[in-house]
């Protein structure tokens, strides 16, 4: 009874409570709550409601993303996994020799042509840095070659001048060894070296990621290394068949040895950046519905506020014109 | 700081684990460490990378008696054909001929030509083709094969090869230039290989 009293006597006074009364008009043709006019009580929820919205959008797209990678990672981890025992034979022949002292360094970093995947392009340039700090010296020269878009927007600002050759869109087609054997030979026939040091992510799981760097020593380098005895000193027990002479031999290994170590580090590079984007994409959807949960709890209280100050201030004109 | 701590407390335990292999006369290379000391020195504050060793299981230094079986990984980029089996002998198709390798051959690095890679296990023998590669035989018994391409030899078809053949030699027959030349000898020497492979 009443409510119903109410009702009737807010239609009739609402003409008269409105401290705006140009602005009920005017509604009909332009949205009420852009015009946020002076001295209403009502809060705007508009802003809210359109950040709410965005977030939403937000949310969907970087959904999506993880679902492309995870379909991509399933793929291409079998590949990666299936590729892990092509460098064992050389590593197990010609050692691991990250701390061999030559005068050409080359830095091979490998990193990806998309953002949006965690820090593994940084952790790489970081590494690449790091070894380039630490294999400087006089009478040295240290060169980087970079594989993907990322590492090269990232190195190209302070050592532009030591970059000698860039390759990217490697991931356009799907990776196979003929496409990493024709980039190896892009490099050998390019690139003036002694030892090749390969910088990738090499993929433990989804959210584990180990930085690797795989030595490739020149034959030279490796004739150098055998004869004066160091670590590469048991070479020179083996027989060599084929070939006429022993350099031509090495020389063939030494590439061979490129392009199978090269095959492993892209494949495990794509895994992890996979990986990444998996992980990354999958907390940015949490936090955004973390982030529409509070928005929609702002919105609700907001509009809640809102009802509850024209209620009151219906009955309040009310009862001053019954009393 | 702390996380670092642990990191330290734990390298020697694997240096000490893989320093009784040095004094072996070992096919399997110690971890670096050297590496690892330096990079402490100059980048204090970044973890050093891993190497491909850390990865690797290390393998056995050679043995005073020759063992019974010979240890073969043979690997291909795609896939890993045979990891660590132990079989009788294996024929390998090296540039300078066929060359049958049986456990304490001698520690040999081949090239590989085109040709058929036999794997003899008791009786079973199994048959495949390989395009071109490497092999390592070490001291210890182990041998390594990597090919570029490899396939089981029954899942070959003659017919096409015969095809192949023919167009590769007309091929080689009407090339003018030295690369083109070279393609055509490859295609030819290669299909002469799998055509010997499967009448032979």
């Amino acid at each position: 009874m009443a409510m119903a009293a109410l009702r009737r006597e807010g239609r009739r006074f609402a003409p008269l409570i409105s401290p705006h009364p140009m602005a009920a008009i005017r509604s009909s043709i332009v949205p009420a709550e852009e015009q946020a006019p002076l001295g209403v009580r009502s809060i705007s929820t508009q802003i809210v409601r359109n950040r709410m919205k965005s977030v939403k959008n937000i949310q969907k797209i970087t959904k999506a993303m993880k679902m492309v990678a995870a379909s991509k990672l399933r793929a291409i981890q079998a590949k990666a996994e299936n590729s892990r025992g092509l460098w064992q034979p050389f590593t197990a022949l010609l050692g691991d020799t990250p701390s061999v002292q030559v005068k050409k360094d080359v830095i091979v970093t490998i990193s990806s042509d998309k953002g949006l995947c965690g820090g593994i392009n940084s952790t790489s340039v970081k590494i690449s840095k790091a070894l380039n700090k630490l294999n400087s010296g006089p009478d040295k020269e240290t060169k980087y070659v970079i594989l993907g878009e990322k590492a090269k927007a990232q190195l190209i600002r302070d050592s532009k001048k030591d970059i000698v050759l860039v390759l990217t869109e490697l991931q356009k087609n799907p990776l196979n060894y003929t496409q990493v054997s024709v980039l190896a030979d892009d490099i050998l026939k390019n690139v003036e070296f002694d030892a090749l040091r390969i910088i990738f992510n090499k993929f433990q799981s989804v959210v584990a990621f180990l930085p690797t760097v795989s030595t490739v020593l020149s034959p030279e380098i490796v004739e150098r290394e055998a004869e004066s005895g160091g670590k590469l000193g048991e070479l020179d027990s083996y027989e060599i068949e084929g070939g006429e002479t022993k350099s031509e031999i090495l020389q063939n290994l030494a590439e061979f040895q490129f392009s199978c170590v090269m095959f492993n580090a892209v494949l495990e590079n794509a895994c992890s950046e996979q990986g990444a984007r998996m992980s990354a994409m999958d907390s940015s959807s949490r936090n955004a519905g973390e982030m529409l949960d509070r928005l929609t709890l702002t919105y609700n209280r907001t509009r809640q506020a809102s009802i509850t100050t024209e209620l009151i201030e219906i009955i309040s004109g009310a009862s001053a014109l019954e009393g | 700081m702390l996380r670092r701590a642990t990191a330290l407390l734990t390298r020697p335990v694997i240096s000490l684990r893989a320093r009784p292999f040095s004094t072996d006369v070992s096919e399997t290379p110690v971890a670096d460490t050297s590496f690892y000391d330096a990079w402490k020195k100059v980048i204090p504050t970044l973890e050093p990378p891993h190497t491909p060793l850390t990865f690797m299981k290390p393998r056995p230094p050679t043995p005073s008696s020759i063992p019974t079986k010979l240890t073969v990984n043979f690997v291909l980029p795609y896939n890993s054909e045979l990891a660590a089996k132990e079989v009788d002998m294996v024929i390998i198709p090296a540039s300078t001929g066929h060359m049958g390798v049986l456990p304490g051959h001698v520690a040999t690095i081949a090239e590989l030509k085109p040709g058929v890679l036999s794997v003899h296990e008791g009786t079973d023998v199994t048959k495949y083709f390989v395009s071109s590669g490497f092999a390592f035989i070490h001291a210890n018994s182990y041998a390594d094969i990597i090919a570029v391409e490899a396939v089981p030899l029954d899942r070959v078809d003659a017919s096409l090869v015969q095809k192949g053949l023919a167009e590769f030699t007309q091929k080689l027959s009407s090339a003018s230039t030295d690369l083109e030349k070279a393609e055509a000898q490859i295609g030819v020497d290669v299909h002469s290989a799998l055509n010997a492979a499967l009448t032979g």
